[in-house]
């Protein structure tokens, strides 16, 4: 009969077999292409970089990448402390500007927006994140800097005289293009990232808890503070973790705005310079040893960047798995 | 704990808690509009300047943007004024396509690894990790790596190996998106294909793409968009070019990489080039960003 046939060919050993097989190993080896960039990243920058790291590459603050005397006694330095202090600067001040900023807008769309006006703020917030970070850059240097002076001016006057505070806000460079200039662009740029996972995070808290809450006679505010801050503590850490990450490897807008000088200055409108910018800055004119430190400080960031991501979806997950377990 | 509550004794009924918002003690209504104040403050913040940098970017560059612009060459003297950003123009479309022709093969195959066949296994859980980790590389370390491994080897700047940079830089984001819309895609669907006798790739391929593909095109088309704004590896290994190349051979420019190095230049013509420049970037990420809005909200699958 036919219908045995038919029953025959199910198990037939055919060429969709093969066709199966085949399909797997394409997606597994596009899933193994992301390892091996990550390794390749790894491996080729550092055998690229090798001849610069010395002694002086993470201890010196002096930058002299060209060779001074041409074949006399004095050799190039490579130290790239003035870099590493630009960085953390300006990374520590656009997360100080933007996680309060980007909490509170996450709260403002989980807790308080109307539907509509929540969808329509987060288009209005993915537009932030969408435009490129050059157009930051152009709008840093040419528009903002300027602008911010007089702004710098005052706080000098008003906070100069002060004994701590009067070294960070002292006198502020005539182009406005400083640390401060830069955390301020780069603020702007980490806030899309921080709110879209502080929502994610407050969007988890059990609705139990914030009922909860309301039961007990709660204002808005008590509710928030009683029932979705506490919730969402670690998950919280860890978008500011990922906004830092992404600040410290932001790289146009800076390169731009900071100004361009190879200087350790505790005064935050003073100009600076930072990893990935002097990279970009330098990188037209250098030629053997001096790309290779340049390359080397590649290194360095995507060994930063690297762990400083690790940690935080680290720190997120395990949030998550903790919050997960307490709605069950 | 609104109000003081009365005890229900023998001789007065028990009177209704007074719920409303002015029955509240002045401190707790104060602090409960204040934060309200602040969480809306720290919206305008983030809106301010938005709006700020669209105005200005539209309203200088709208003042040296026309046809001519878009089409004319790149003057080779940053001093003198006109000239437009024709290089410009093409190399981003021509390096954009090439990077998105690279990663979008290779990101949906890996986020069908993902969610097909990896599941929650060892090695899937590593990729998903390392595409994380990966979204987080600088774009200027992606071209501090392909001109390690790629420039050196060749020996030329390219505009091929600019978009071999953009492609890595947009493989973990397409992976990443790719894999939460298969993971929106119904598990009824997969059985019932099995259960009309289709293999695992032909239901992969023939039911579980079809149903999620807005989706993936949605999050391919906001990663193309990202990648024609990256500037960084364009400056390390595209070289640069005063005349169109519409090929992927020898040193091309982008728009993005033209506004770093006019935005920097002490001269007006340069600045306004740079303007102008910007304001057709912006169009174009603004067209990928908005045209995959819309795919995926006329489209969008029902979250289960």
């Amino acid at each position: 009969m036919t219908v045995l046939d038919k029953t025959a060919q199910l198990t037939r050993k055919d060429r969709g077999r093969h066709a199966d097989r085949l399909f797997w190993a394409l997606c597994v080896s596009a899933g193994f292409a992301v390892l091996v960039i990550l390794a390749l990243i790894l491996i080729t920058m550092v055998k690229e970089a090798y001849p610069a790291f010395s002694a002086d590459f993470f201890t010196s603050s002096s930058w002299v990448p060209n060779d001074p005397d041409g074949d006399g006694p004095a050799k190039p330095v490579y130290g790239t402390l003035a870099f590493l202090y630009g960085t953390v600067v300006v990374s520590a001040i656009a997360v100080i500007v933007a996680v309060p900023v980007s909490i509170g807008i996450a709260l403002f769309l989980t807790e308080l927006a109307p539907r509509r006006v929540r969808t329509a703020i987060v288009t209005l917030i993915d537009l932030l994140a969408a435009v490129p970070s050059v157009v930051f850059g152009l709008w840093g240097i040419l528009v903002v800097a300027p602008a911010l002076v007089p702004v710098y001016q005052g706080m000098h006057d008003v906070l100069g005289g002060v004994p701590v505070l009067g070294s960070l806000f002292g006198e502020p460079r005539s182009s406005g293009r400083t640390f401060m200039t830069a955390g301020l662009i780069l603020a702007i740029m980490i806030v899309p990232i921080i709110t879209s996972i502080a929502r994610e995070v407050f969007a988890t808290v059990p609705d139990s808890d914030k009922q909860a809450a309301w039961a007990l006679g709660a204002t808005r505010w008590e509710m928030i503070k009683g029932a979705v801050l506490p919730h969402s503590f670690g998950g919280v850490v860890g978008a500011v973790i990922l906004g830092l990450g992404r600040a410290m490897g932001e790289t146009i807008a800076v390169a731009l705005v900071i100004g361009s000088s190879v200087q350790i200055a505790a005064n935050v409108f003073e100009s600076g310079y930072a990893l990935p910018a002097i990279i970009v800055d330098q990188w037209g004119e250098s030629t053997g040893e001096f790309t290779a430190a340049l390359i080397g400080m590649g290194v360095v960031l995507f060994v930063i960047t690297v762990l400083v991501n690790l940690v935080a979806r680290f720190v997120v997950r395990r949030a998550e798995i903790r919050m997960r377990g307490a709605s069950a | 704990m609104t109000t003081t509550a009365t005890r229900p004794s023998a001789a007065a009924a028990p009177v209704p808690a007074d719920l409303r918002r002015s029955a509240l003690p002045l401190r707790r209504r104060m602090t409960d509009g204040f934060s309200k104040g602040l969480m809306g403050l720290a919206l305008l913040i983030a809106l301010i300047p938005l709006g700020l940098v669209i105005y200005h970017v539209t309203s200088r560059g709208i003042a040296v943007l026309d046809w001519d612009f878009i089409i004319d060459d790149i003057p080779n003297s940053a001093r003198r004024a006109g000239g437009g950003m024709g290089p410009a123009v093409a190399g981003t479309l021509l390096i954009t396509g090439a990077a998105a022709a690279m990663a979008i093969p290779l990101g949906v195959l890996g986020s069908i690894y993902l969610n097909e066949y990896g599941k929650q296994n060892a090695l899937a859980r590593l990729i998903r990790t390392m595409a994380d980790v990966m979204t987080g590389v600088p774009s200027v370390v992606m071209g501090l790596f392909i001109y390690v491994s790629y420039v050196l080897i060749v020996k030329e700047q390219s505009g091929f190996a600019a978009a071999l940079a953009l492609g890595c830089l947009m493989l973990p984001v397409i992976i990443r998106s790719s894999e939460e819309m298969l993971r929106l895609v119904p598990d009824e669907l997969r059985q019932a294909s099995a259960a009309l006798g289709a293999r695992r790739w032909k239901t992969t391929v023939s039911v579980v793409l079809p149903a999620a593909i807005s989706g993936i095109v949605s999050g391919v088309m906001l990663a193309i968009a990202r990648a024609a704004g990256e500037t960084a590896p364009v400056v390390l290994v595209a070289g640069t070019i005063f005349t169109s190349n519409w090929t992927l051979d020898g040193a091309n420019t982008t728009l993005a990489a033209q506004i770093f190095k006019n935005a920097g230049e002490p001269f007006p013509a340069a600045q306004e080039r740079a303007w102008g420049a910007a304001l057709t970037l912006m169009v174009i990420v603004l067209v990928f960003t908005v045209v995959a809005r819309l795919i995926s909200s006329r489209f969008a699958i029902k979250e289960r």
